[in-house]
């Protein structure tokens, strides 16, 4: 028992689950704050997530998860080799443009492939994307946060304009419907019925079974490793640190750009919307990141209990709360949650005195 | 006799290892006390104990006769405990006044009030002949002018017990005759101080008492003036430890490596940091590089490693020029790299000691499948090596090597780089560190490699490490090679006045 309670994978999961609850304490404090008489009722809402309009509600939530598994991925990814990916979002819309403007224009590809021509199309295009930052960090030592905030906002700006060039829905101030490269169901529409769930949850599984494979198990991954943890070390071992940098960017940045591809040829009734606004699946990718620990395995479960949360928020409209509080609390208990992760030496520490004390 | 600081019967264990198993130590008012041990001993830890840094699982700890409690170190602090790290903590941009002052600085409305501070910072550094300029920047201070902020920091804070953890590692022998006779001063001034080397020179210089520790364990604790050098290394290590470097005699064979006016820019001044360097190693024999920190070793090394380009001259290393070859075609081609710092590059401090042994290995057919790691390769090749060296940690192969002692990450290093059977070793400090006991076994497999007609570029500040074990010795000075002497002949105040630039010759 004893051995259990130290061991480190206890220790990060308890810290991950110890946040989580600190997040929901804090979540409860707003929604009393801003209705006490349903804030019972809406936290119990939000408490059961997921659960909450039965099969449909988790197929909802593993189709939520789905988007965020990968730009979780993204941001834990490019962490792992030391890099802060900020950019998920850029890549995300322009994979998401990708994978749209290749569904409804390249009208010469079969329909049987076309969804996964798409979705290729969608991750190449976001490593292209991440490109641009990992160049300038590798061989101008531009720090990545900065040009990858950059390369976001002209992400955003570039996809408007070449909606409106390419695949626009002037009625609807939209991107057309990609009907033809709809990613299948594969069954999965039945089993949850009445949700959006596609195969999509299982590509951004298997992806990140293979980032966990190529980080921990390959040469690749240890030089990437290697490189995040001490890069002069990495050099002087005679790896090109550069040449690592760049890579582990541009991996970055195609798993955030496939993530915009699954979210956008769900068949979901989702379009791009020409308006100013970064797309905040991005950014959900740094939270699950934290919350996941950086590791391929810990984000999928990571995204789903963010997604998990966000559906139980979907319900909470029930309760008559505005849809400003519902984000706001959702927001309150992802990024708290993430954050107070940053306490885990105080939650090792806790555990350790505890175990002294007897 | 009266003792400042007992720490009595303390067992501190860590997962995989007992660090201290019941340890007494006693330290006496006024005095310097020694302690010493092999790498891995448990020396660090015992003094974080002190620090509160640790909390030991059973002892106490009494000061000035009381029992101390002290959980973290602010209590420490409290009890007028101050310690000078193994790896110092200072901010690098801060200046040495803000530095000295963090923690304890008096605000006013807003504002940091620096003129007391910086009064007082001025008094004690004449006081005690620190020679230290407030307003200098960290990062534009030399290490053994870091130390001595490390020094003022802990007076600055009236400190009365002194702990110094390994502060002549990273010194300069000049540097670190300045501070032995600091300690002395302090220690007049009634001040007690806990002193932790691995040279016995050292100890034999201004300690009074030594403590021994084994393997975790108390062995005695003894007065310094009556117990001889070979006394202290044996109740060290268990055994009698040769001093003196036992080598036949050399039989050079052909030039393996040739540098030919080699100049290398520096990265701080206008000057060259290495100019014109031109020389031969041969097979069969140990060549060092000698003379005082900062005269362009580091740069020598990096550039013939490849870290560093290389401004105009060229390399031919077993008859093939690497003028322009990248560091892995160098270390692949036969030559091995000891670096000078063991955290900067040579470990991957949050890599296990199996992973780090195979930094510059993992990519050959033995560590590696399509890609793929060869994890029973890899480990099966760590255990080797962590027996063959003696290599001490709490988790054998799993030991993340930031949780090592600082002598073990050293011997990790070592072995990693001999195992790699270089045609040619560069060795920089290779012994750093490290205790009587390894670094005999060090040297030994330095002659090995020479024996076996492989060469050995060795880099020492350390005078009998460059008498004992070289075959050959070349001065640096300013970047230049300015004498060649025959370790056998060559006395050590003949090599003092090539090292401080007062006698040069030219080589041919
Ligand atoms: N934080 C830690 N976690 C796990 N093991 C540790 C930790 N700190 C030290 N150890 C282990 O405890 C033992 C004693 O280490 P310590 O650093 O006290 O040795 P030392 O006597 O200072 O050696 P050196 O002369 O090499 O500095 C070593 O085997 C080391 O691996
Ligand atoms: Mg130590």
């Amino acid at each position: 028992m004893n051995k259990l309670l130290k061991s480190k994978g206890f220790q990060n999961a308890s810290a991950s689950i110890l946040s989580i609850i600190f997040g929901f304490v804090f979540g409860f404090i707003v929604l009393l704050i801003s209705n006490p008489a349903n804030a019972v009722g809406g936290f119990l809402t939000i408490l059961s997530g997921g659960f909450t309009g039965g099969m449909k509600g988790l197929g909802q939530t593993l189709y939520l998860a789905t988007p965020i598994i990968m730009t979780g991925l993204s941001v834990g990814f490019a962490f792992k080799t030391g890099l802060f990916n900020i950019g998920a979002s850029g890549q995300f819309i322009i994979g998401a443009f990708t994978a749209v403007f290749i569904a409804v224009k390249a009208t010469f590809i079969p329909t049987e492939i076309l969804w996964l021509v798409a979705l290729t199309g969608a991750f190449v295009a976001g490593g292209l994307w991440a490109l641009v930052p990992g160049f300038l960090k590798a061989y101008r030592n531009v720090n990545e946060v900065i040009a990858s905030i950059m390369m976001n906002y002209i992400g955003m700006y570039l996809v408007n304009f070449m909606v409106v060039k390419t695949v626009f829905d002037a009625a609807r101030n939209q991107s057309m419907t990609p009907t033809r490269a709809i990613i299948p169901k594969v069954g999965l529409d039945t089993l949850f019925n009445g949700s959006n769930v596609n195969l999509g949850i299982i590509i951004a599984i298997l992806v990140a079974i293979i980032a966990y494979i190529v980080l921990e198990k390959t040469t690749f991954g240890y030089e990437l490793k290697a490189c995040g943890y001490n890069r002069s070390a990495s050099q002087y071992a005679g790896m090109n640190s550069k040449r690592n940098i760049l890579l582990s960017m541009v991996i970055a940045g195609a798993f955030a750009g496939l993530g915009g591809g699954l979210l956008y040829l769900a068949g979901s009734g989702k379009h791009i919307q020409v308006v100013d606004i970064l797309a905040a699946e991005g950014f959900n990718g740094i939270p699950v990141a934290l919350l996941g620990l950086s590791n391929p395995i810990g984000i999928i479960f990571a995204a789903i209990f963010v997604a998990y949360i966000n559906v139980g928020g979907f319900y909470m409209q029930l309760y008559k709360f505005v849809p400003e509080v519902i984000s706001i609390m959702v927001a309150a208990i992802i990024y708290l949650s993430a954050f107070s992760l940053f306490f885990r030496e105080q939650i090792s520490a806790f555990f350790k005195k505890r175990t002294e004390g007897k | 006799m009266e003792y400042v600081i007992e720490m009595l019967n303390i067992t501190k264990e860590f997962p995989g290892i007992i660090a201290n198993d019941d340890i007494t130590l006693q330290v006496r008012k006024g005095e310097i006390h020694a302690l010493l041990g092999e790498n891995g001993a448990g020396k660090s830890t015992l003094m974080s104990v002190l620090f509160g840094l640790y909390k030991a699982e059973k002892g106490t700890i009494k000061v000035n006769g009381q029992v101390a409690k002290i959980h973290n170190p602010n209590d420490a602090k409290k009890y007028g405990i101050g310690m000078v790290h193994q790896h110092f903590k200072l901010v690098h941009n801060f200046t040495v006044l803000e530095n000295v002052v963090l923690g304890v600085e008096t605000v006013e409305n807003g504002f940091l009030k620096l003129k007391d501070a910086r009064e007082k910072v001025e008094k004690i550094s004449k006081q005690y002949n620190l020679f230290i300029d407030p307003d200098a920047l960290i990062s534009d201070i030399s290490v053994g002018m870091e130390q001595r902020v490390e020094i003022l920091k802990m007076l600055y804070r009236e400190n009365e017990i002194l702990i110094f953890d390994e502060p002549t590692a990273v010194l300069t022998p000049q540097e670190i005759d300045e501070l032995m006779k600091i300690m002395k001063n302090l220690a007049s001034e009634g001040k007690s101080i806990i002193f932790i080397t691995h040279k016995l020179n050292e100890i034999k210089q201004v300690a009074d008492r030594v403590t021994v520790l084994r393997k975790g364990k108390y062995i005695a604790t003894v007065d310094v003036a009556t117990t001889s050098k070979e006394e202290m290394s044996e109740m060290m290590v268990g055994r009698k430890v040769l001093f003196e470097v036992e080598k036949g005699e050399q039989k050079p064979g052909e030039v393996i490596l040739e540098v030919k006016n080699l100049v290398v820019k520096s990265k701080h001044s206008h000057k060259n940091a290495v100019n014109n360097v031109s020389f031969k190693v041969r097979r069969g024999e140990i060549l060092c590089i000698a003379g005082i920190e900062g005269n362009g070793q580091t740069d020598l090394v990096y550039a013939l490693t490849g870290l560093t380009p290389i401004e105009s001259g060229s390399l031919l290393f077993k008859g093939s020029d690497i003028t322009h070859s990248t560091i892995r075609q160098r270390s692949v081609s036969g030559i091995s790299h000891i670096p000078e710092d063991r955290h900067k590059h040579g470990l991957v401090l949050d890599y296990n000691l199996a992973e780090n042994l195979v930094l510059q290995s993992y990519f050959q057919k033995d560590y590696q499948n399509n890609g793929f790691l060869k994890f029973e390769a890899i480990y099966k090749h760590a255990t080797d090596l962590i027996q063959q060296f003696d290599i001490r940690s709490g988790e054998g192969a799993n030991s993340k090597t930031r949780s090592m002692s600082g002598g073990n990450q050293q011997k990790a290093i070592v072995a990693r780089e001999i195992d790699k059977n270089p045609d040619l070793l560069i060795a920089v400090q290779p012994t750093r560190g490290l205790d009587v006991g390894a670094i005999e076994y060090i040297h030994k497999k330095l002659v090995e490699q020479r024996d076996a007609g492989k060469a050995v570029l060795l880099v020492s500040l350390e005078m009998i490490e460059v008498m004992n074990v070289s075959d050959r010795i070349l001065v640096m000075y300013e970047g230049e090679l300015v004498g060649q002497a025959d370790p056998r002949v060559v006395s050590q105040q003949e090599l003092g006045l090539y090292m401080s630039g007062s006698k040069r010759e030219v080589i041919e």
